[in-house]
């Protein structure tokens, strides 16, 4: 019975996965960080890395899902939170209707409970095609439950970042999701879980100021911008251009905020190895 | 009350020259106010000023943003917005004032955390995220005052408190209204368009349950008659603190997570 549902969980997820990651197969895509031009099959075989200059394109978050999590382990969490329009913003619904088209996601947060490399664990992941996965209300209220969901059953928690800031159209409500995520993190460390953090592109503003910063541990993927201020602001503010990887994943590591770079092919090995790390267990 | 002026026009009385600023509150409101310095892992901020005073005689802890007064003092405090040091000492003197059961009452006035190379490199957004999770989890009464404009997370990392309080003309929003039209419209000229879309104002975020209670000015702004806006301000701590300080440590704690928890959250559970 089990392996039934198993199974079909499975499929749904790598259902959901092909269509976040699907393109024509004969299309050639450009690098936007070479401007190589390698067949689009072979660049979705590689995960979406260039072979040839190893630039991370962003990817959605199921794909992610289903690069992360055990197959057939995927069951996802308040899968039908709606997004919510708090100020009657103008302009606002038709624009949330578009990313829902769009994407094929109500939100720009999915989040999910499921195993990597064996161990149950809690799983939120950004998606930067809904709105520059910018923090709503809706993102901050579905991560905080899957924070609290985290602490109340005990499993270790993993939020992939990637996100554009606050959702200007929420405005002062998307800021306060800041206070909501992070008190919701100080609770879930009550627990002695491990919360991981990786930081994916781009990882900005209000997200980089709350729960992408308090990982237990942080990983971050190879040449991810990574930042509070956005390289705009700071060159205006500076009135000079910023030095070559400012704000860069490997910058980040350098300055001590993130604990590794990990490469997007190892990044599920590592995770599954940071897991076995915080469980319990040996004798001596 | 002037219920009648604009966002933008409460926006210009926040940003009035001679509003009475944390010198002034200091002067006004605490007596015996010692300055602490530095946050005691590589620097000292002065755009966050901090220390021990009296209130009525009770030993609290005041935090703030500073501007300075003069365009030497600006530069040097960077208009008020804060690096990373300077949230970094702010948590260093709440974690004291948990130590010593001190009330904490911070004067919020600020733009937003600096945006400069050197805060991007000590951790801006780290700074700013810890201290939202560490005044989570504080257990002493924690009140904030909006005293004149309070942008994005940088104002937001000296906020998570019990009570909120705002100056009437005071605000309070994500983003300056010059960067939200930025973000928004790539036209930072359309700020006064922006302002009263935003909702911004005390009383807009008093009926979103983003703040506690609104602080009347004299009219036409604080800065017409400083001295009576600081004896308000003075009357809305003493109240609030009395009640705060009757809660045990647990209940402030428990209340001021629940406040957060609230804002934003929808009833519906699909």
């Amino acid at each position: 019975m089990n392996t039934i549902f198993a199974q079909r969980r499975a499929r749904l997820l790598a259902m959901k996965a092909l269509r976040d990651s699907y393109i024509p197969a004969e299309q050639a895509a450009r690098c936007p960080a070479c401007g190589a031009e390698t067949p689009r099959r072979a660049v979705t075989q590689n995960l979406s890395v260039c072979p040839q200059c190893g630039y991370h394109d962003p990817i959605g978050a199921y794909h992610r899902l289903s690069l992360v999590l055990d197959p057939g382990t995927f069951k996802e969490l308040n899968a039908k939170y709606p997004a919510a329009d708090p100020l009657e913003f103008p302009g606002y619904r038709e624009k949330l209707s578009q990313a829902r088209r769009k994407t094929g996601l109500n939100e720009a947060v999915v989040t999910a409970v499921g195993a990597v490399g064996g161990i149950r664990c809690v799983v939120g992941v950004l998606d930067g095609r809904f709105l520059m996965g910018s923090m709503s209300t809706a993102v901050g209220e579905k991560l905080t439950r899957a924070i609290e969901y985290a602490a109340k059953n005990k499993l270790p928690l993993i939020i992939f970042s990637a996100s554009g800031g606050a959702r200007m159209q929420e405005g002062i409500l998307s800021l306060m999701q800041m206070a909501k995520t992070s008190a919701a993190l100080a609770r879930f460390s009550k627990t002695g879980k491990l919360y991981l953090s990786v930081l994916t592109h781009p990882t900005t503003g209000g997200v980089t100021a709350s729960f992408a910063s308090l990982g237990d541990v942080i990983l971050a993927e190879p040449g991810a911008l990574i930042g509070f201020a956005g390289p705009r602001v700071i060159q205006q503010t500076i009135g000079e251009t910023l030095p070559e990887g400012f704000q860069r994943a490997e910058f980040q590591m350098e300055h001590g905020f993130v604990d590794a770079v990990v490469p997007r092919a190892q990044l599920r090995d590592a995770i599954a190895r940071l897991l076995r790390l915080h469980e319990k267990g040996g004798r001596l | 009350m002037s219920a009648e002026l604009t966002a933008a026009e409460r926006l210009a009385i926040a940003r009035h020259p001679q509003r009475p600023g944390i010198t002034e509150y200091l002067d006004g409101l605490f007596t015996d106010f010692f300055e602490l310095r530095g946050d005691r892992l590589c620097g000292e901020d002065p755009a966050i000023l901090g220390g021990v005073a009296l209130f009525h005689g009770m030993p609290v802890t005041v935090i703030g943003t500073r501007k300075g007064k003069t365009l030497e003092e600006n530069v040097r405090f960077h208009f008020g917005m804060p690096s990373p040091e300077g949230y970094r000492k702010a948590m260093r003197l709440m974690r004291q004032a948990e130590k010593f059961r001190r009330p904490i009452i911070t004067l919020i006035d600020t733009s937003g955390a600096y945006p400069g190379m050197e805060a991007e490199e000590h951790g801006q957004g780290e700074a700013i995220a810890r201290s939202l999770y560490e005044m989570s989890q504080l257990t002493v009464p924690v009140i904030a005052v909006v005293t004149g404009e309070g942008n994005s997370g940088g104002a937001l990392a000296l906020a998570v408190a019990n009570r909120v309080l705002m100056l009437e003309n005071a605000v309070y929003a994500v983003l300056s209204p010059e960067g939200f039209a930025t973000i928004l419209w790539r036209d930072a000229s359309r700020a006064a368009e922006a302002c009263e879309i935003m909702r911004m104002t005390a009383p807009d975020l008093l009926r979103l349950g983003v703040i506690d209670e609104i602080i009347l000015e004299p009219e036409g702004g604080a800065h017409l008659a400083p001295s009576i806006a600081v004896r308000q301000v003075d009357r809305a701590l003493s109240r609030q603190l009395a009640e705060l300080v009757k809660k045990s440590g647990g209940a402030l704690a428990a209340e001021r997570y629940e406040k957060f928890r609230k804002l934003g959250a929808q009833k519906e559970d699909p």
